[in-house]
Formats: structure tokens, sequence, C-alpha cells
């Protein structure tokens, strides 16, 4: 997993609530069996006209120019900064994927599903929870000022703005330290592979109908 | 000291705590389709690990298959489906992890083959690469849905890293009127404290109108917790809970059994245990339910009209219903018997159990498909339901009133196989997400429960499933 220290960018805007994982990535681009290659059709039904499909040569499709993230001024674009209940719906994972495949590094909402914001840690994304007043103080900076910017110093936990003022937020120690080191979680676990085992030999004891062969 | 339910799963489960608020838990079962799995089963080759306990995991396909006939997995059309297919049984035949294929009469949706087998009993920690595992609560089970990298973590180690949620109790008490079913229950609680209303939490249902209700029923209930944002919804072991698990194939069997139960009897919330947030709802006050919108908590009582943006204070919210109106097509202030149906799906891991498909024919027999309805699809949850069904003659039942009786999926829940709502189709749909674009592109969803869908069929648009036998067709 890559690290996340400092992501310095500029900021998208997607002024929606319950923004869910089937808007995220649509179910036809979950066929891969891969990781990678996602971004092209991030929102897809909402970037383009017409309707996606695996394996197609995107730039030749019809560009929805509503929409916010084809607009000339969000154009490289690494942190989004959304509504409340971000992410909700399917477990997917192919939604972190597709959003740091298309280069979000960072998301900025009041709130996000559960699942959602588990699975971002575990690809590199920092999911921040601000209230809904930043939020929307946030909203009415980015959309007022072309080439608005952001940074975010995860070992801070600050998310700082162009005058310099900072916007402290939370995070988990261990998640924390996760991704400022970029650490697998499942070298992690084995480190404690005895525990594991020890807690097996336990509860094979007291319900031995579980471990089925 | 006083736990509840969610409590003493997480304490039964605990390996270890770590300093940071972190933890450690023992994984009992691991639930694996082939849409979500891909990728863990590479990561496991590329580190050259093997996974930890293989009888813990059971592997099914649902998401990708065909409903209708077919009998392997080179007779799928589409190239990314069928290869996605073959890749699991690649990967479950490589790891020797068992798998009901198809042709297996196991063969189903995860959530409905995991407790129909009895791979999944009261106590255990459950976990799929998928948001409805949820489902599996209804057995007392800490159940929820996970990410592919977890799925990965949970292969290599048998453990999930994980932080302790919050605790929630839904409490439903009093009695269900007629023609109110389980759905109504869940999409009422929903439409109550919205779809982020349970972020953070694990979520118990109890009081008396959840445990009047069947294991199907709370499985129903449990299976849409992830819509009110619990990703873990669960219920207390009774009788029923114990009847339910009782003789299945993978459940523990003589002294075994015994010692089971007498654990499982202590899988309820202690008296004074402490619920961080609490809902309490009466049953009376819920009518049938039908989903207007593009979320799951614009759900509204079937003899309502639909609601007013300008009347919505929050800002956010009233663009939210504003743009579900675009994409449903709908007016505000419509009835919404008003509303016509073009296509209806009964199936999905909410509702495609034996007891939902008897509610449907109940309904449909002896009558037909309206002329404006383009296709009714009954799509069962899994091998075994479709067999139970056609001895007890519903796929009869269903093919005289012009439904189509399919092979066992996840179909047009999430249109991942052929089977889709076209751009600006209405579908009265049993299962458990209205999202744009969810049932296919454009498509326009409305949940309700079987009964109401199998009416919504026969009378073209939704009717009032408490006022249905004497209407006037």
């Amino acid at each position: 997993m890559e690290k996340f220290i400092r992501e310095d960018g500029l900021v998208a805007p997607l002024d929606r609530a319950n923004v869910d994982t089937d808007q995220i990535i649509p179910k036809q681009f979950l066929k891969s069996i891969k990781r990678s290659g996602f971004g092209p059709n991030l929102f897809d039904e909402w970037r383009y006209l017409d309707e996606g499909q695996p394996g197609q040569d995107n730039s030749k499709r019809p560009l929805n120019e509503d929409f916010v993230l084809n607009q000339s001024r969000y154009q490289g674009a690494s942190i989004l900064l959304a509504r409340r209940n971000f992410g909700c719906g399917s477990s997917r994972e192919h939604a972190p994927w597709a959003l740091l495949d298309f280069g979000f590094r960072a998301i900025i909402a009041p709130s996000f599903a559960d699942i959602f914001f588990n699975n971002c840690f575990k690809n590199g994304v920092l999911p921040i929870v601000v209230s809904e007043e930043v939020a929307d103080e946030l909203f009415s900076a980015v959309q007022g000022k072309e080439g608005y910017r952001l940074t975010v110093d995860l070992a801070e936990q600050k998310i700082i703005r162009p005058d310099g003022e900072a916007i402290a937020f939370e995070i988990d120690a261990f998640r924390k330290h996760c991704l400022l080191n970029g650490l697998d979680d499942i070298g992690l676990t084995l480190q404690v592979a005895d525990s594991i085992r020890e807690y097996e030999a336990s509860r094979q004891q007291r319900e031995p109908w579980v471990f089925i062969e | 000291m006083a736990r509840t339910l969610y409590d003493k799963l997480w304490d039964a489960h605990l390996v270890k705590q770590r300093d940071d608020g972190s933890a450690l838990i023992y994984i009992d079962r691991q639930i694996i389709h082939e849409v979500t799995s891909p990728q863990a089963f590479e990561g496991l080759r590329l580190a050259g690990r093997q996974p930890w306990r293989v009888g813990s995991n059971f592997a099914t396909l649902d998401h990708n298959v065909p409903t209708t006939p077919f009998k392997n997995a080179s007779e799928i059309e589409d190239d990314t489906s069928r290869i996605q297919v073959q890749t699991l049984e690649d990967n479950t035949r490589a790891f020797g992890i068992r798998e009901f294929g198809i042709g297996d009469v196991r063969q189903g949706i995860v959530h409905v083959m995991a407790p129909e087998q009895g791979a999944v009993v009261p106590g255990m920690t459950v976990v799929c690469g998928d948001s409805h595992t949820s489902t599996n609560g209804a057995l007392a089970c800490l159940a929820h849905g996970i990410g592919t990298s977890e799925v990965e973590h949970v292969l290599a180690t048998q453990c999930l890293v994980a932080k302790k949620m919050k605790n929630m109790l839904v409490r439903v008490e009093g009695e269900l009127g007629a023609g109110v079913t389980a759905k109504d229950v869940v999409l009422h609680i929903i439409g109550v404290i919205g779809t982020a209303g349970g972020n953070g939490h694990a979520m118990e249902f109890a009081g008396s109108a959840i445990r009047s209700l069947s294991m199907e029923g709370r499985m129903t209930i449990c299976n849409m917790s992830i819509e009110a944002g619990a990703r873990a919804g669960m219920v207390a072991v009774d009788d029923i809970t114990i009847d339910y698990v009782r003789g299945r194939p993978f459940a523990p069997k003589g002294a075994d059994w015994d010692k089971a139960v007498d654990y499982w009897r202590t899988l309820v919330s202690d008296d004074g245990a402490q619920f961080d947030t609490v809902v309490e709802i009466n049953a009376a006050d819920i009518k049938p339910q039908v989903s207007w919108g593009t979320s799951p908590e614009m759900v509204l009582p079937v003899d309502a009209t639909l609601p007013i943006p300008e009347q919505e204070s929050d800002a956010v919210k009233r663009s939210g219903m504003e743009r579900a109106y675009q994409y449903m097509g709908l007016t505000p202030g419509m009835k919404i018997t008003d509303i016509k149906v073009d296509r209806v799906f009964i199936g999905s891991c909410t509702n495609s159990r034996i007891e939902d498909l008897r509610a449907a024919a109940v309904v449909a027999k002896g009558r037909k498909k309206a002329d404006n309805v383009k296709q009714v699809l009954v799509v069962p949850g899994s091998g075994l339901v479709k067999q139970q069904a056609e001895a007890e003659g519903l796929d009869k039942v269903f093919v005289e009133a012009g439904f189509e009786w399919r092979e066992p999926g996840c179909s047009m829940c999430l249109a991942m196989n052929p089977d889709k709502l076209l751009a600006g189709e209405h579908c009265a749909s049993t299962s458990n997400r209205n999202f744009e674009g969810r049932q296919g592109n454009g498509g326009r969803t409305h949940l309700v429960s079987p009964a109401m869908a199998a009416a919504a069929a026969v009378a073209g648009h939704f009717v009032d499933i408490r006022d249905f036998d004497s209407r006037d067709l």
C-alpha cells in the first residue's frame, strides 16, 4: 500500500448526499478480476452520457459536461469534498480502487458509510470527517474560487487552508500508523500468530462444532 | 455487568485488544462469491500465503450467474462474467475451498445458502465481501460485509482488525397488521432513522413484533440493516432460531447439539444492558411500504402521496429529493398507487426464501400479470429453495400467472447478469437498493415486499395489499 503522509492538492466538490458505491463504480465494472484500471469508470453514469461497458475506449464516449469532474477547473483534483453518508451501499472495494485510480488521495465529508470508510484505509486513501458547518464552508470556498487547493497533513491531523488556517481532524491511532508507513495489515496480524492459535485452542474446547473441516 | 448480544459476541471472539483501541477478532465463517474474491486470492498467491483454516470458508456463485438454465461456466455468454465465474472455480480448487458450484442444488445467493446449510449457526462471527452479510445476524451472529483486502486478511489470518462499534437497539413492539411483512418493518425503520441512522453501530432488532417473525422474516430485516447504515444487524436466540438450525447439514449433531443449544440460549441481551442508541417503533404504525426515490430512506406507506420538496427544511435533503424526482420521472404530490409498473422482480438476498415465494404465490394464484407489465421475474435464492417451491407447486402458480420462473442467483437485484431494467422503466422489486442505475442503467426501482410486488404485477401499478382481495381489477 502506498504511504499517505501529506497531500497538497486541488479540491473537487461533489455536492450531493448519500453517494453510494453503485454510483462510484457501477456493477458492470466489478467483473474485472484486477485491482487497477477503474479510474476511467469512476462515477461512470454521471460522467458519461452513454452506458459504459468494460473494456471500452472511454476517450471516445460522450461526456456529461454538467458533471463536476468534467469541468476544466477541477482537472487533476486529488482531494474530493463530499456530503454526508458518502460511500453507502455495497461493500465493493472497487469504489476506493476507482477513486484512487482516478487520482483522489483524500476525501472530506461530514460522514461516511462504515464499510467504505474502512476500505479506504486499506488502499492508502484518507477519508476525513469534518462537521457539517466546516463542510458547508469548504463547499463555498471551493465553488467560489477556481484553483482552490488544500493541504492534508496526516502526521499533524490537519487540513490546511490556503490562508494557513488549519482544521483539525480525528483518526484512529492504528489506522494513522498504517497509512503513514504504508503497512500491510496481514503481515502485522501474522506477527501475533501464536495468540490466534491460542485463541483457537480454547474456542475448540468450548465450541467444537464451529471448527468443521 | 449486563451485556448486550453484540457485547457477548464481541467478547467471545476477541483475540487481542490493542492499546490504540483497535482489536483483533476471530472469524468463524467466511462466505465467498465470485465478484469480491479474485483480487484476494491473487494477493494470497503473490505473498505465497495459504488459507489459515480452509474449512471455515464456504464459496458459491451468485452475482454473475444467468438465471436461465445452463450446465457449466463455459455457457455464460458475457466474457467478463464467465471469466469471473471460472476464476472462482479455479481459486477454490487451487486452495481446496468448499464450493457449491454450477449444477449443485446447494448453489445460490451467499446469504441464502449459508443459513440454509447450517454453515452459519448462532454465536458465530461471519464475514463475506458483500454488504448484505448482515442477513446472517438473524441467527444471533456478528455478521457483516467486508472489502476485498479484508477477504484476503481473513483468508490468511482467520482474523479481522476491528474496532468495537456502538450498540443500537431497535425495538418493535405490538402486533403487525394484516398484509404487513418483515420487509415493510425494515423499510419503515429505514424511513424513520434514515440510511445513515445506524452508522457506527451494531443494530439489534428486538420486541414482540420481531419475536413473532419466522427466521426468514428476521433474515429480511437483518439483511437491510446496512440500508439503515448499520453493517451488522442481529436478533437474539429463541426457540424459533434453534428450531431453524436443527438438522441442517453443517449444524452440530448429537452431544455437540445439546451443548451448543445450552450455549446459544445465552445469546440474548441481558436485562439492564446499556445501548448507546434506542429506537422504539410501534408495530401498529407500520403499513405496507413502497420506496419512491433513489435512496432506501425515500420510502412511504402505500396509501401516501409523494412528498413536496419545498416543504423539506434541510437543504441537502431537499436537493436530494429534487434529484430523485428528476431521475424517477415522478411528480411531487402524486399517489403511490398511481405509479405504473413496467417490470417486477421477486428475488434477492432480501426476499428469495421459501416464505417469500409463498407470499407472492398467494397473490398470483388464479390471477394474471397485467398487460402493461413487460416481465415478472421470480428468482429463488438457492437450488434448494427452488426445489422446495416446485414441490409445493409454486412454480406452476407463477407460470400460469404469466410470471417467469428462473434459476437461483442475485439476478436483477444488481443486474450483473443479463436480467436488467431498461432506461426509464419502473420496477416493483423485492430487493434492497433503489440507487440510480442499480437494476440497469436508467432503471427506476421501487422497493416492496413479495406480496406487494406480486400485487403490482397483477394490477399493473402499486396497490395496497390490504384491500387487494376485494379490489375490482
